[in-house]
């Protein structure tokens, strides 16, 4: 607020102020018939007696006043004065969350000192990391963790970088970035054909004979540096096993194709700079108990 | 004054103008004790309720406090039962309830609540009665608070005001027990280890038994209580009120107990002012129904035990009617009563009805937002949805989880879920659908959760199901 409407709001509060306080005292006796009992108001005959107040009302009056006056002087309202208890409701949050801090930081902090595989079954840990995860994970992974299409799903067996409570705990921390080039162009769109053919026989399902053995000999030249001489993966760069009839991706034929042909990229942000090491601690141990039940 | 008086003044004297104070003094009403057929009445209807007020909060049931409302945790135990926020559309059943209860008690007995039941009238008179015993009689209090300050005046002051507070504290604390385990709140409150919260609400309450019964009074009745104001559009010509039949005692007038009133030509009132003294309004009864009278009766003994003492009838003052005074039959049955009491009566019928049929378990459903839909490799439709399941009841249960609504999908993941008594679960789970059996890309389906061992415990909310087009 620039200082002309800060004197603005002083001004217009005080001017108030004086008017509801010469308002209230210059009402407080009137010249009047004596004996006058009714305000002369008639409604089908029914007259309307012109009571006074009790006087405790009009203490109540001055009392109001003196509390307003009280508050503006203790709390922000007069523009920019900020009030002799300059109190604000930034502080009020920050003291708030200090105070959960306080009472949760200690639960969490426990929990942070014991391995991830102790504390995966915990009913409370189970509790406090769906509400962290459905907070920070479930955008992604769907509620249930089962995930969707591109984002892997964290309840079966099968994990890209490693099963590991460590692997999971940084996968979480650091983040992942996968890159699976795009192959259209190296190994032409037979190439493509071949190996999908190549996959689909690894996973026991349907394939032209003779384009499967031709997409091996592609696959053997091509692809075995991050998938594996067995295409069995290799969780350290992120590839992931061709042979368990699990895509993340989708596993459709065409679906393969468009895999090879232009490439996908995975990416799994890091979260060590938005949770804290104990938050982390605590999630990793939720998804870790929700595929090792 | 009368009004004909009044116009008769103003007829022959030019208006006298002068400066007058618009707001009014209390004028401190001084009220003399009585006994009597109706104080009896109070006093047997009084006492079971304030028995019972301080006792409840220190009754317990399975070892819980019988009555808590345990705001912090948003449950609340009520005989047994524990309610929580959901089930706030009963509170406005019991407050409609109340409120048709009171319609149809005000239409036929008038202002019997604020007479005999109404709290402020109940810790007044407990009020009164200890102001009695410390300070005397209607008369000596008067000449007393007239005199000079001396050492017996302020004992007896300080001895009234400490026993006042001392009934005020013990109220406020035990109205702060039905918020706060009472049994601790006694132990913290006496060992400094009460919080800043409840401390604040004990002296709170304390205060305002204190002001309110103590200093306000009647005052309360006449400028606070709105129900002391509508009341009037309730009233008829068969309500019953209390009132003085000016037919029998006009004109009034002192004689001995020895003459023949009529010989004086004097009306039944001997006009000793007794039943304006008694007042704890202060008005006098005579000048007819004000909207001031709480319908005490305390007007009805004093003048009572006048008339036993004169060995004329008694009931100069009584409850009657307007349509009794004015030598008619009170109509008991007329169609406001019937119609107030219809009313009560289906309300009263609905809210048992629904506290019989009350299923203590709640179920809601989100749907996850982020994704519209999840296709699967086998091509079937998945939505993911959040469950809170609470179990309001008092054992735990164990839920199994089915949908119905669509057509030969089923539930992926954890089926069955076992929910402590008094727990909220939120429970993730998918709903896989056959695309080609659906018809619209939105479908209206429901989840059912049903407690395994108990049938009755059955709950199901609707929800959404999205598929591509």
């Amino acid at each position: 607020m620039s200082n002309f409407w800060s004197l603005w709001v002083i001004v217009l509060t005080v001017i108030t102020f004086a008017l509801m306080i010469w308002l209230l005292f210059s009402n407080r006796t009137r010249e009047q018939e004596i004996d006058k009992q009714t305000t002369g108001h008639v409604y089908d005959g029914i007259e309307e007696y012109d009571n006074p107040l009790p006087a405790w009302w009009f203490y109540l009056f001055v009392i109001t006043i003196v509390w307003g006056i009280g508050y503006l002087i203790a709390y922000p309202g007069l523009g920019n004065f900020p009030g002799l208890l300059k109190w604000t409701q930034l502080e009020q949050y920050e003291q708030r969350v200090a105070e959960a801090e306080e009472k949760y930081g200690a639960i969490r902090e426990q929990y942070l000192a014991q391995p991830i595989e102790d504390i995966a079954g915990e009913p409370q840990v189970r509790k406090m990391g769906m509400r962290m995860f459905g907070n920070n994970c479930a955008q992604c992974h769907g509620a249930d963790a089962r995930g969707s299409y591109g984002f892997p799903n964290l309840t079966d067996e099968h994990w890209l970088w490693g099963s590991t409570p460590e692997a999971m705990k940084i996968s979480i921390a650091e983040g992942r970035q996968a890159a699976m080039p795009a192959f259209g162009d190296v190994i032409g769109s037979g190439g493509v054909t071949n190996v999908t053919a190549y996959l689909l026989k690894l996973n026991g399902r349907d394939a032209e004979p003779a384009l499967a053995d031709a997409g091996e000999k592609v696959f053997q030249s091509n692809c075995v540096a991050c998938h594996g001489a067995d295409a069995g993966g290799n969780q350290a760069l992120g590839a992931p096993d061709l042979k368990n009839d699990n895509w993340l991706y989708g596993g459709s034929p065409e679906q393969i194709s468009h895999s090879i042909r232009a490439g996908r990229n995975g990416v799994m942000p890091p979260h060590k700079d938005l949770l804290s090491d104990a938050k982390i601690h605590i999630i990793t141990a939720y998804v870790y108990g929700l595929s090792n039940q | 004054m009368s009004d004909k008086e009044f116009i008769d003044l103003k007829a022959v004297a030019p208006a006298e103008v002068a400066e007058v104070d618009l707001y009014q003094h209390r004028e401190k009403i001084y009220t003399r004790r009585i006994e009597g057929f109706f104080q009896r009445i109070r006093l047997y209807t009084g006492w079971p309720l304030l028995v019972g007020y301080f006792l409840l909060p220190w009754l317990s049931w399975d070892g819980r406090q019988l009555v808590l409302f345990d705001l912090p945790a948003r449950k609340f135990h009520i005989l047994g039962l524990t309610f929580w926020p959901q089930d706030f559309p009963m509170l406005a059943f019991l407050l409609i309830i109340a409120a048709f209860a009171l319609f149809a008690v005000t239409t036929v007995l008038g202002r019997i609540w604020c007479g005999y039941t109404c709290p402020q009238t109940v810790w007044t008179s407990i009020f009164m009665w200890l102001e009695q015993k410390a300070e005397g009689s209607r008369n000596q209090r008067m000449r007393r608070d007239k005199g000079p300050w001396s050492r017996e005046k302020f004992t007896r002051k300080a001895l009234k005001h400490v026993s006042w507070l001392f009934v005020a504290y013990v109220t406020g604390f035990t109205f702060v027990g039905y918020f706060y385990p009472i049994r601790e709140l006694l132990v913290d409150l006496w060992t400094f280890n009460l919080g800043l919260m409840p401390l604040a609400w004990i002296v709170f309450f304390t205060l305002a038994t204190y002001i309110n019964a103590g200093w306000m009074r009647e005052q309360v009745c006449t400028y606070m209580c709105p129900y002391a104001r509508f009341q009037s559009v309730m009233f008829d010509k068969d309500t019953l009120i209390v009132s003085y039949d000016p037919n029998r005692g006009e004109p009034r007038g002192s004689r001995k107990r020895t003459v023949d009133p009529a010989q004086l030509g004097l009306g039944d009132c001997v006009d000793d002012e007794l039943c304006v003294q008694v007042c704890p309004t202060g008005i006098d009864i005579r000048d007819g129904l004000q909207y001031e009278c709480i319908g005490c009766a305390l007007c009805i003994d004093a003048c009572n035990s006048v008339m036993d003492k004169m060995g004329y009838p008694r009931g100069l003052v009584r409850y009657t009617s307007e349509r009794e005074l004015e030598g008619g039959n009170t109509h008991w049955l007329r169609p406001r009563v019937l119609g107030y009491a219809l009313v009560l009566a289906v309300m009263v019928g609905l809210f048992s009805y629904n506290m019989v049929a009350r299923i203590p378990i709640e179920l809601t459903a989100i749907r996850d937002r982020s994704q519209l839909y999840v296709a699967t490799d086998a091509g079937a439709i998945e939505n993911i949805y959040t469950l809170q399941l609470a179990n309001k009841d008092n054992s735990s249960h164990e839920f199994e989880l089915s949908i119905s609504g669509l057509q030969n999908a089923s539930l992926v993941g954890e089926t069955v879920h076992e929910v402590q008594a008094g727990e909220l679960r939120s429970i993730s789970i998918r709903v896989r659908a056959q695309p080609d059996l659906l018809e619209q890309p939105s479908s209206k389906f429901w989840i059912v959760a049903q407690a395994t061992n108990a049938p009755e415990l059955r709950a199901s909310v609707e929800s959404r199901f999205l598929a591509p087009r």
